[in-house]
């Protein structure tokens, strides 16, 4: 009843390349199951990822872009939650239905993540060069010189200065910024044909987020990775996405090409979120702001997920779920006025 | 005014060099690189200590216990258990340091001979109730679910007993009168009682620093980067969950090498004619007014010993915290 139409492949990229997808969520369910009750935390999200693309997922908190990224690298916290439904296909084959060891490989050399903050994912207690080399040690079965020599070179890649000099380093001796890049050096050491960046600048600065994104995406060119990019900053993903997935209440509501979504968004979330964001030429004004807060996931109001904030809310919204569906080359949308919103003026 | 600058400006490239040529030069300095090999957890705790005093002086005492407690022949070449009742209460002498105790046995003989005891039975204690109750803690806040809390529970009734009557039950049902255990079997029981009653504070302490470290951001990072469950444990939980639990270690070798002492003294543990620093200070202590000198050697070496594994403790934990480097 309130199923999205997967059938549809609504969500066919940009590419529209067949299939044969490097990486795949089709129709992804996750709860929480707590005390208090279910939390609806993924509603059967699908998007797809190929080999040299930047995937951006958008959303505000808690609209269940980590959870889905948790979910396809199988470190989501179980209980509390439950995958309930759905498929996630590396080359065509359900990860979710392989064994743990199965999954395990996959796991660095396949698919590999960045986190949030690179303090607490760096072990404290050994130095970001062992951290690294200890990859190549156990997964390639190098020697510790061999392994050493190609960790100088993965810290050379990110661009950390005197990599020779830093690999003794211990994690609370680097600044942020290097931080991440080791970080970032250490998800890619076994070359991974997925990267999974979760919100990889929020911990940092803004003049040193500008230049991780700039490294993420070299280094994405370079190696011709699928990458996933979740992040809840606009700026971020129009400079190195290719196509976009907003989320919201654990649900796409909307993909597109990241021009045609900048210029003409189909979900008036979407557009919410990007007349929300501040601009330098409209001096004064007051901050625009999308009203209301996000809808409690125990409890998902009938309908539309976003009717009660919705400008352009109607009868029909709180009654139909309105289903992923597409609305032009390689653009989704699920609103029951998208045609509407991408016509108008 | 120029000076300090140009020093400045010639001192600063050599810190760049090697920035610039490590890459190049990298292979035509094979001595070099043997030095550079990455170093673990254990190798920089190992370069940290070496710079303290604190180590090196309680190292210096430890070993000097130890050897004690291997080879006392090195030490005296008195007989410990010898008494001649003529010399009862001598004090101390040129020819016997410590004087003569009441059996007129030599102390300094009776003390050195009484370090083997008293260390062995603490550090085997020590060993087993880290072993043991470390296995646990790690297997109950690891895995968790029930087999954290039977775990747990099981490590409640062990705690829930006293130490002392806990102890003292063991050793009369095994080492009552009437028993004839050899020295080895005395000290066997000795050290299962003290591990039997004691696991359950390691257990704690463990458990809950693992349950501490295995949410962290960069234990997830491994699981995410394909790091098996063995690893997981062994190279990013336990070196991230072992400072607690090896300076608790230190500072057990102390108070066992105390309860030892007391199990002696309370006549369930080791018994004379063994020797040990408990059994001298229990018989030493009903003297204390005519002969001070009895009681005073041999609880200054207890002391003296324990006071080294609590120093040990304290260098070893700041070693292992990469964050006090």
């Amino acid at each position: 009843m309130s199923d999205i139409l997967v059938s549809e492949q609504s969500a066919a990229g940009a590419s529209g390349r067949p299939a044969g997808r490097l990486l795949e969520v089709d129709d992804l369910r996750v709860e929480f199951r707590t005390r208090d009750g279910v939390a609806k935390v993924i509603n059967g999200v699908t998007y797809h990822v190929d080999a040299g693309e930047t995937l951006a997922v958008l959303g505000e908190s808690g609209s269940g872009k980590s959870v889905t990224a948790q979910t396809i690298m199988g470190i989501l916290d179980t209980p509390p939650g439950h995958v309930t439904g759905g498929q996630v296909r590396y080359h065509g084959k359900d990860m979710l239905a392989m064994s743990f060891e199965e999954r395990r490989r996959i796991r660095g050399e396949g698919i590999a993540m960045i986190f949030q903050d690179a303090l607490s994912a760096l072990n404290p207690v050994f130095t970001v060069g062992f951290q690294i080399a200890e990859q190549y040690r156990v997964r390639r079965g190098m020697s510790r010189a061999d392994a050493k020599k190609r960790a100088i070179e993965m810290l050379d890649q990110v661009k950390i200065p005197n990599a020779k000099g830093r690999f003794n380093n211990y994690p609370h001796q680097f600044s942020g910024g290097m931080r991440q890049r080791a970080m970032i050096a250490m998800s890619l050491a076994l070359d991974p044909e997925v990267l999974i960046a979760d919100e990889p600048t929020t911990a940092l600065d803004v003049t040193v987020q500008a230049q991780i994104m700039d490294l993420l995406a070299e280094l994405q060119r370079e190696r011709q990775m699928g990458m996933i990019l979740i992040t809840h900053d606009l700026g971020v993903v129009a400079d190195v996405a290719d196509r976009i997935a907003v989320m919201y209440a654990g649900r796409i509501v909307e993909e597109a090409d990241v021009y045609d979504l900048y210029a003409k968004p189909a979900h008036p979330y979407t557009l919410g979120l990007l007349n929300s964001i501040p601009r330098l030429d409209e001096k004064g004004q007051e901050l625009r702001t999308i009203k209301g807060l996000p809808p409690n996931l125990m409890n998902i109001p009938p309908g539309c997920p976003f009717n009660p904030r919705c400008p352009m809310a109607q009868p029909v919204c709180r009654e139909k779920v309105p289903p992923l569906l597409q609305i032009g080359a390689g653009r989704a949308s699920a609103c029951h006025f998208a045609e509407e919103l991408v016509n108008r003026d | 005014m120029s000076d300090p600058t140009a020093a400045s400006i010639v001192g600063a490239p050599p810190a760049h060099q090697p920035t610039e040529t490590g890459g190049p030069t990298d292979a035509g300095l094979p001595a070099n690189g043997r030095q550079e090999k990455p170093r673990g957890l254990l190798g920089d705790a190992w370069r940290d200590l070496r710079r303290k005093p604190l180590f090196w002086i309680s190292a210096a005492f430890i070993l000097l216990f130890i050897v004690m407690a291997a080879f006392p022949s090195l030490f005296t070449s008195a007989d410990p258990t010898a008494g001649e009742l003529s010399r009862s209460l001598e004090k101390p002498s040129g020819h016997a340091w410590f004087g003569y105790d009441i059996q007129g046995r030599d102390v300094f003989a009776r003390t050195i001979y009484g370090a083997n005891a008293s260390i062995v039975v603490a550090l085997l204690s020590v060993l087993g109730t880290l072993l043991i109750g470390g296995a646990m803690g790690m297997i109950a806040g690891f895995r968790g679910g029930w087999l954290d809390a039977l775990l747990s529970r099981i490590a409640d009734v062990f705690f829930g007993l006293p130490f002392v009557l806990g102890a003292i039950v063991i050793l009369t049902t095994f080492n009552g009168t009437g028993t004839n255990n050899s020295e080895w079997e005395v000290k066997g029981l000795v050290i299962a009682s003290l591990v039997v009653l004691s696991w359950p504070v390691v257990m704690r302490l463990m458990r809950s620093s693992v349950l501490a470290t295995k949410e962290a951001d960069y234990i997830v990072a491994a699981r995410a980067l394909g790091a098996g469950t063995g690893r997981i444990i062994l190279k990013h939980l336990l070196p991230n969950t072992l400072a607690p639990i090896l300076v608790y270690g230190t500072i057990m070798v102390g108070s066992f090498i105390g309860a030892e002492a007391t199990l002696s003294f309370l006549g369930v543990g080791l018994k004379s004619p063994v020797v040990s620093w408990g059994i001298i200070i229990n018989e030493a202590q009903s003297l204390i007014r005519v002969a001070p000198h009895l009681l005073f050697f041999p609880a200054a070496f207890l002391v003296a010993a324990v006071l080294s594994f609590v120093m040990l403790g304290e260098a070893v934990r700041e070693a292992l915290d990469p964050k006090l480097r």
